[in-house]
């Protein structure tokens, strides 16, 4: 998994491979350091994975909560097709916004 | 753990419930529905008949009572009657998927550390690979220390649950959950012996990727073969989820089942989007309301900055709800909410801090000035403005009503330790919340029917009414709260299995009726029913007869006995539960869960079963009255009088069945049980 620390309070994490139920403690516990560390506005980077699953997603919203309760935020870019339908599956899509690019999840920081 | 106990821990576990084989099964469930078309045929002949020829408006609130009771119960036929009509007997699994990860959860709560060794012993000689954890919820260092020396997982609530609300036995499972990471859950009761071949028998339906779950029986090995209490439950843990299953709408009874975590973390997200959905529609409809009444009761002296400030958050709602209109993402909607009452809170702020600089600046001849320059020059500090302008302790969040609103209208559960809460928690029984759940979206389920746990049932009348009213209270609960016939996702089928669970814990008040009116006849004449006896006789009797054996076909030799005599016993427990749910559903009452005890409770008090021991008080005295009367020949009435007569004394051997549970009854059959093995 790779961090890479933006301006100020910004971070764009990218992890890789499978984000599944081994996997998703692993990414949590990443994202939660990253926040502590005091980078709350948080972009995760999905292009990179091959496979989430339910769990993974349960990692990304309790990063979404640590970041908001740090007055951040988690934005989630480039999702692939079948991730899309478990985010739709699980009407998460309410929820969180999927950002085509990095660049744009980024953009709407400022 | 007396002598009994361990006696019957050296059984060793085998196949108790028979296999049949599959030509004799057709046949069988062929002549159950036969019997079950001609039961419902001649009950709607009796009701047809009740309605239309045989009300006595003489007695008309009574008479209507009873035709509702009536009513009630050929419900509950017909319920019934579908159940049966699919039942599907499922004890053959395919083999197992090598290599699937199992997670064995004990959720244990203040149970002795003995009782909790046993089941931890019995998880962790399972034979198919798996990792067992105790999932501790009441801290205890003594099940710690054990679990070290059992050489199994030991699992307690994490920091986040600290002053948040814990959510019982669901709570715990959810904890648990994010700390493991097995495929497959098995959920144990602190107190369910499993067998060594329990994965080995359930692992193999999860090969179908849509199975969520697989339940199997309950079965106690403390309880007497005449079983006082009516614990063994045959007629559940058979026949009807038998039949659930048929309809793909087995229920999940919270013990004893395997669980896949995919099923179960997508009912968390679906369930988090779900509710954050609602939290934020029904507060940005009542922000409007809720700003203009605090600007209203400003003090004079903040009018204006204050009312200007609120009077931006306005608007600022305003946006949020055109934006969930326009099916914006909640997390956009909530963060430019958030944004927008940040920069009013920072103006605030600011302002604040240009009046307070302006006055300092004014004493500027003080002695003290020096020491309010450091000060000055920290006041400029941005992240100082930040600090202040924290949507806590901003200068808005002094009105209580906005500092709510804008912890309120945000992403994260303020008051939850962890957003996803996969397994319900809208009930003090969460299994039948959390089956439904799945159920309605899509999932399926498996009812296996092979005892493969075995554990203990309370033994004492107080713990053993403590369950009944929990397990009956949850299930009303779940069905005012969420009515299965109106969930979305649900097929008719599944939503009437369980609508059946739900109205047969209802029949409380038609249990009250059938008590009181063979002592209403008997005691003051009055009849519901208006009719000749050979009218009568030839309505009821093929209903009746056809009723008892259905139901005694449904048992197959299994005792159903006292099942029915509990039912009819536990009125008051019924209306009890029933009341409850009411309460805390419409009046938001408070609705206890209580943890069956696992240890017996030393109280048998005759209280517990004061209003039976006065039904059958009173049947007695109408019984011997009526009798007493057709003796000496003042009854005009004989064949009502006979047959009340009969329905009083069917009434008071059900009821008895709560003699033989309190105390020294029960203490007496066990001995002899003894005695005999």
């Amino acid at each position: 998994m790779i961090v890479e620390n933006r301006t100020g309070n910004v971070a764009v994490v990218r992890p890789a491979g499978r984000i599944d139920r081994l996997a998703a403690p692993v990414l949590e516990a990443e994202l939660q350091a990253v926040v502590a560390g005091g980078a709350h506005r948080l972009v995760v980077d999905l292009g990179g994975v091959d496979f989430i699953d339910s769990s993974g997603i349960g990692a990304l919203i309790n990063g979404l909560r640590a970041s908001r309760m740090a007055g951040g935020d988690l934005r989630v870019a480039q999702l692939d097709e079948r991730a899309g339908e478990l985010f739709r599956l699980t009407s998460l899509d309410r929820v969180l916004r999927i950002y085509g690019t990095v660049e744009q999840a980024l953009g709407e920081y400022d | 753990m007396n002598a009994r106990h361990m006696r019957s821990e050296e059984l060793t576990f085998s196949n108790t419930l028979p296999n049949r084989p599959a030509a004799e099964r057709r046949h069988g469930l062929f002549l159950l529905r036969v019997l079950i078309a001609a039961n419902l045929l001649a009950g709607l002949y009796y009701l047809q008949w009740r309605y239309t020829a045989s009300i006595n408006w003489q007695h008309w609130p009574f008479a209507l009572a009873v035709l509702a009771a009536e009513s009630y119960s050929y419900l509950d036929a017909w319920l019934f009657g579908l159940t049966i009509w699919r039942l599907q007997r499922q004890d053959r699994p395919a083999p197992p998927v090598p290599g699937t990860t199992v997670d064995v959860f004990i959720t244990c709560f203040n149970e002795p550390v003995e009782l909790v060794r046993k089941t931890a012993r019995a998880a962790r000689a399972i034979s198919w690979p798996h990792s067992t954890y105790i999932l501790d919820d009441g801290n205890s260092a003594e099940i710690a220390a054990m679990a070290e020396q059992e050489g199994v997982g030991y699992l307690v609530r994490s920091a986040a649950w600290d002053g948040k609300a814990r959510h019982a036995k669901a709570g715990n499972i959810n904890n648990a959950l994010f700390q493991t990471s097995g495929e497959l859950i098995l959920i144990l009761d602190a107190d369910q012996i499993a067998a060594p071949d329990i994965l080995h028998r359930t692992l193999g339906y999860f090969s179908d990727p849509r199975v969520a779950f697989v339940q199997t029986p309950q079965w106690f090995y403390n309880v007497t073969r005449d079983d006082p209490l009516g614990a063994q439950a045959p007629l559940f843990y058979g026949p009807i989820q038998q039949g659930k299953h048929g309809w793909n709408a087995a229920f999940f009874c919270g013990s004893n089942a395997v669980l896949r975590r995919e099923a179960l973390m997508q009912m968390g997200i679906s369930q988090y989007v779900r509710e954050l959905e609602q939290r934020i529609r029904r507060r940005l409809r009542l922000a409007e309301q809720l700003l203009r009444h605090a600007k209203r009761r400003l003090p004079a002296a903040d009018a204006t900055h204050i009312g200007e400030a609120l009077d931006e958050l306005r608007s600022a709602v305003w946006r949020a709800r055109a934006a969930l209109r326009a099916k914006a993402s909640i997390q956009e909607l909530t963060w430019q909410f958030q944004r927008s009452a940040e920069a009013v809170s920072r103006r605030l702020v600011s302002d604040d801090l240009e009046r307070i600089k302006a006055e300092l600046a004014a004493l500027s001849g003080n002695a003290a000035a020096d020491r309010e320059r450091v000060f000055l020059t920290r006041l400029d500090d941005p992240s100082v403005l930040d600090a202040l302008a924290r949507r806590d302790v901003s200068p808005l969040a002094a009105v209580p009503a906005v500092r709510e609103l804008l912890l309120s209208l945000d992403l994260d559960r303020a008051d939850e330790a962890q957003p996803l809460m996969p397994v319900a928690r809208i009930s003090v029984t969460e299994d039948m919340a959390t089956s439904m759940r799945l159920h309605a979206a899509g999932w399926r389920s498996v009812y296996h029917h092979e005892v493969l746990a075995r554990g203990l049932a309370p033994e004492d009348l107080r713990s053993s009414f403590q369950q009944r009213l929990r397990w009956a209270q949850g299930t009303l609960q779940i069905m005012l709260r969420e009515n299965p016939l109106v969930v979305r996702g649900l097929s008719w089928g599944q939503k009437l299995m369980y609508l059946s669970t739900m109205w047969g814990y209802l029949s409380g008040l038609a249990s009250l009726v059938y008590l009181a009116a063979p002592v209403l006849f008997l005691l003051f004449g009055i009849l519901p029913i208006q009719s000749g006896s050979g009218e009568f006789f030839s309505h009821l009797l093929p209903y009746l007869a056809l009723n008892q054996l259905c139901f005694f076909a449904v048992g197959r030799g299994r005792s159903l006995w006292r099942g029915q005599q509990y039912n009819l016993a536990l009125f008051p427990l019924w209306i009890k539960a029933l009341l409850g749910a009411i309460g805390n559903v419409y009046f938001g009452r408070e609705l206890a869960f209580v943890v069956t005890p696992k240890t017996r409770q030393h109280e048998t008090s005759l209280r517990l079963i004061a209003p039976q021991l006065s039904a059958i008080a009173a049947l007695n005295i109408a019984l011997v009255w009526g009798l007493a009367r057709l003796a000496l020949g003042l009854e005009a009435q004989a064949t009502p009088t006979l047959l009340n007569a009969l329905w009083a004394a069917y009434n008071i051997v059900a009821l008895s069945v709560v003699l033989l549970a309190v105390g020294p009854l029960q203490r007496r059959a066990r001995s002899r049980q003894e005695a005999g093995t």
